[in-house]
């Protein structure tokens, strides 16, 4: 992380006063004890106590914290619910914290326009809670969705197991209202469509904390679908699994979720929540196809002589919406139940060409015993976003580091494969260090740019998502071609 | 096309591939790019199919599917480009699921060229509809129009499309079929099954007196194709046309406010919030702008006028000063000397 800035820790009470004159109350949190709240995130392997929290209530107030911090250099991390599963809200010892949870309400719900505006901190799940009653939802569903905001959604672009059909956030928001670092408001988008401009909507989704502030989000929602049925389908082999989700789709059919779960996945689902899943195929399958009924028994008959060609083992097809829950609950209690039978486990999130998932699986089977860890594995299958999750014990010495250099070489395969580093939980501080693997040199340079456009002085969330910070002015360097200056006449300062 | 992978939903083209060809390579699959991209070339007084695929990601096209299945820049998954510093970049990849660092690729959609040259564009792929079926209400007003899109968009029936023809404009599309008055379309597609049940149900939320026809087959796609591409105002002449874009309940407010001052035609697509705007004299930017912000806010593009009009006009919307500087510092970062299309945006 950045060198924490001697002259800003030495002013921090001048800081903490100054924060307090702009947002009075109980919005500023200094005492040690109860700063431990925000000391981490999701990756809770990493932890540091921030400079101070700030919780402003109104835009205006966090126009003015941004202006003060930008005139002073100060530095500040901007946390939503603190769900990252990458570090991206991680404090740091001489930034302000700045927490947008008491941007917690619902602004407008407008169903001319199947719209609601909503306060960043509204939980995703409280969105959709603000419009069910009438028959409506809001499509992304980020398995974090009971806690994690509207506004972390948009940082991360955060997506979930409907994606592939109803999209990820970048694809649900319509528009926000944000702040830069110099205290400036702006609004993108808003209930129309499309940008004036530039798509500046696009680059805030998923820029991590590292562009502004977000202090309001319109987003798009969606009637229900009428039904949804699901199919549980074994395969004796991760191959022919694959092939079943490649010959769906092939058939022209877009399921609104397909999960695969591999062999040590699905024995300890079943084992935490005897799901009845089938404990002696190597894939695991769940489909769900959701519409008008008769579109969905329409397709569950397709899918089912798919899954035969391909010689599954078992298929179940589910005849109510109890017993559709009953296979979703085995993959929703995926985590935790591997968390039962290991100390720790460490969540991994790639995206690879499905077509490459055997490949993958194979690699990574090798890398378990090269390690001598264990890891559980379980597949956004319709879009190709795996979760490996790599079984270690931090109590021993040294395994979290094992842990860590297992989960690098899987991301590694990832990329060698045609795929990326992060499907859907963000660089943050945990994949920074590999974004070369990824991206040259020229790539990382042209993002940092936009950062500079957004944030000259790199005081936004630093430290997340790029390996080595480079002052703008440097990035802005000249060419020079044998000793030659372009427009030699021009005075440069 | 460099790769085309039907089973993985992905396709990748060299920037120049034209979209024509991209387009039949993908219905031999029955797969298309579901964002219904729309052909200016017949609005502008050229020939159809001429625009390429990196025209289609620099434009940010889409089409009447725009509110279902969203724009150019909902698909596009990377990119390689060469920016204004003549330095190579690339940004995405391949995949649907990808949160690894800015998202370069939606800064490359509509940005018509100004901030890098785009090279190789990869976009995610879908399955064409099987079939489809248009609900055609006839003869209703502009705000009654608007109002019975948004009871469709907000059923369970999946509309694809819904569009508003005033009785002038309707005249002009589909070979006659909607002659006789207004019509407000409702385009249902899908599996056989699904849509013929959707149909029924779209029906029932509309009472079951109400009047329809229904338009199927080769006939429909013929109507939405009018509509994506503006066919109605390809008349040949250098009428200013304006597309504007806006909240789906308020633009028809704009328009009627609009015709006290001025003569134009129009018709809606995306449930009301685009229209397309022909004007019979000038082009009327301030007070078209004017009245955008006081019905809460959007913009309107100049996509047709004289070359005089053109030059005097700005084309884009023009923004509020924070947003405009920031525009500005965003394209230094691409093009600092400036030499990509100069003059247009930041």
């Amino acid at each position: 992380m950045p060198t924490p800035d001697a002259a800003t820790l030495r002013r921090r009470a001048e800081i903490i006063a100054d924060m307090r004159q702009i947002v009075p109350g109980e919005g500023v949190v200094d005492a040690v004890n109860e700063m431990r709240a925000f000391e981490s995130d999701g990756l809770t392997a990493y932890r540091q106590l921030p400079l101070v929290v700030v919780l402003p209530e109104t835009t205006r107030q966090v126009s003015k914290i941004l202006k003060y911090c930008d005139e002073r250099d100060i530095r500040v991390v901007p946390r939503g619910s603190g769900t990252s599963l990458s570090g991206g809200a991680l404090p740091l010892e001489d930034a302000v914290l700045l927490v947008m949870s008491r941007f917690n309400e619902i602004l407008e719900i407008d169903y001319m326009n199947r719209v609601v505006v909503a306060q960043p901190g509204v939980t995703n799940l409280g969105i959709t809670r603000a419009v069910e009653d009438d028959g409506f939802y809001y499509a992304p569903d980020p398995s974090s969705q009971i806690a994690c905001s509207i506004g972390g959604n948009v940082a991360e672009n955060s997506g979930g197991v409907h994606c592939l059909k109803y999209g990820l956030t970048a694809n649900n928001v319509l528009g926000i209202e944000m702040v830069l670092m110099n205290g400036e408001v702006v609004r993108l988008g808003g209930k129309h469509l499309d940008s004036e401009g530039y798509d500046l909507l696009g680059v805030m989704t998923g820029s991590e904390g590292l562009l502004g502030v977000v202090t309001e989000v319109t987003v798009r929602i969606l009637k229900k679908p009428e039904t949804a049925r699901a199919l549980l389908i074994g395969f004796p082999t991760s191959e022919q699994g694959g092939q079943c989700v490649a010959d769906i789709i092939g058939a022209g059919i877009i399921p609104g979720g397909m999960e695969m779960m591999d062999r040590p996945a699905i024995h300890a689902a079943e084992d935490f929540v005897h799901a009845g899943y089938p404990l002696e195929c190597e894939a695991l399958l769940i489909v769900e196809l959701d519409g008008p009924g008769v579109e969905v028994d329409h397709l569950i008959g397709l899918v089912e002589a798919i899954a035969l060609r391909n010689d599954s083992t078992t298929c179940r097809i589910s005849t109510s919406d109890q017993e559709r829950l009953s296979f979703w609950a085995g993959r929703k209690a995926a985590f935790p139940a591997v968390g039962r039978i290991s100390p720790d486990y460490y969540c991994m999130d790639g995206t690879i060409p499905r077509k490459e998932l055997p490949k993958v699986l194979a690699g990574m089977r090798s890398l378990s015993e090269q390690y001598g860890l264990r890891v559980a594995n379980v597949f956004h299958a319709g879009d190709g976003n795996l979760h490996p999750l790599i079984l270690y014990d931090a109590n021993k010495p040294g395994e979290l580091e094992k842990a860590e250099g297992f989960g690098a070489d899987i991301l590694r395969l990832c990329v060698k494969v045609g795929g990326v580093l992060t499907g859907e939980h963000g660089v943050g501080v945990e994949k920074r260090d590999l974004m070369p693997e990824m991206f040259s040199e020229a790539d990382l340079d042209q993002q940092m740019r936009v950062k500079c456009a957004f944030d000259p002085n790199h005081l936004l969330n630093p430290g997340k998502v790029f390996p080595q910070l480079r002052r703008c002015a440097e990035l802005g360097r000249m060419h020079i071609h044998a000793g030659k200056m372009p427009f030699p006449d021009i005075p440069r300062f | 096309m460099t790769l085309y992978e039907p089973e993985e939903l992905v396709l990748s083209a060299r920037a120049g591939t034209p979209l024509s060809e991209i387009e039949k390579m993908l219905a031999e699959r029955g797969q298309e790019l579901a964002f219904e991209p729309m052909d200016f070339g017949p609005l502008l007084g050229g020939a159809a199919g001429r625009g390429t695929i990196g025209g289609t990601l620099a434009a940010n096209l889409s089409g009447p599917r725009r509110i279902r299945a969203g724009a150019a820049r909902d698909h596009i998954l990377g990119i390689h480009a060469v920016s204004g510093r003549g330095e190579a970049f690339k940004s995405g990849g391949r995949v649907v699921k990808n949160v690894t660092g800015y998202d370069l690729s939606k800064v490359m959609a509509g940005s018509w060229g100004t901030l890098a040259v785009a090279t190789d564009v990869t976009f995610k792929v879908l399955p064409a509809a099987e079939t489809e079926t248009t609900l055609v209400l006839p003869g209703l007003y502009d705000d009654a129009a608007v109002a019975a899109m948004a009871l469709a968009m907000g059923s369970s029936a999946e509309v694809s499309g819904a569009a508003h023809l005033p009785e002038m404009v309707a005249a002009q599309v589909g070979e006659g079929a909607l002659a006789g008055g207004a019509a407000t379309l409702l385009r249902i597609e899908g599996f056989g099954p699904s849509v013929d049940y959707r149909v029924k149900h779209l029906r029932e939320a509309f009472g079951g007196d109400a009047r329809f026809d229904e338009i199927s087959g080769d006939r429909s796609k013929a109507l939405w194709r009018a509509v994506r591409d503006c066919l109605p105002f390809a008349d040949g002449s250098q009428k200013p046309v304006w597309r504007m874009s806006m909240a789906p309940s308020e633009a028809h407010k704009a328009i009627m406010a609009l015709r006290m001052a001025a003569a134009v035609e129009v018709f809606y697509d995306w449930a009301g919030g685009l229209a397309w705007l022909r004007m019979e004299g000038e082009p009327e930017a301030e007070l078209l702008r004017g009245l955008i912000k006081k019905f809460g806010g959007g913009h309107a593009t100049l996509v047709r006028a004289s070359v005089a009009d053109r030059a005097a006009i700005p084309v884009f919307e023009p923004q509020p000063p924070a947003l405009a500087a920031l525009s500005v510092r965003l394209k230094e970062q691409f093009d600092p000397q400036n030499i990509l299309n100069p003059g247009r945006m930041g």
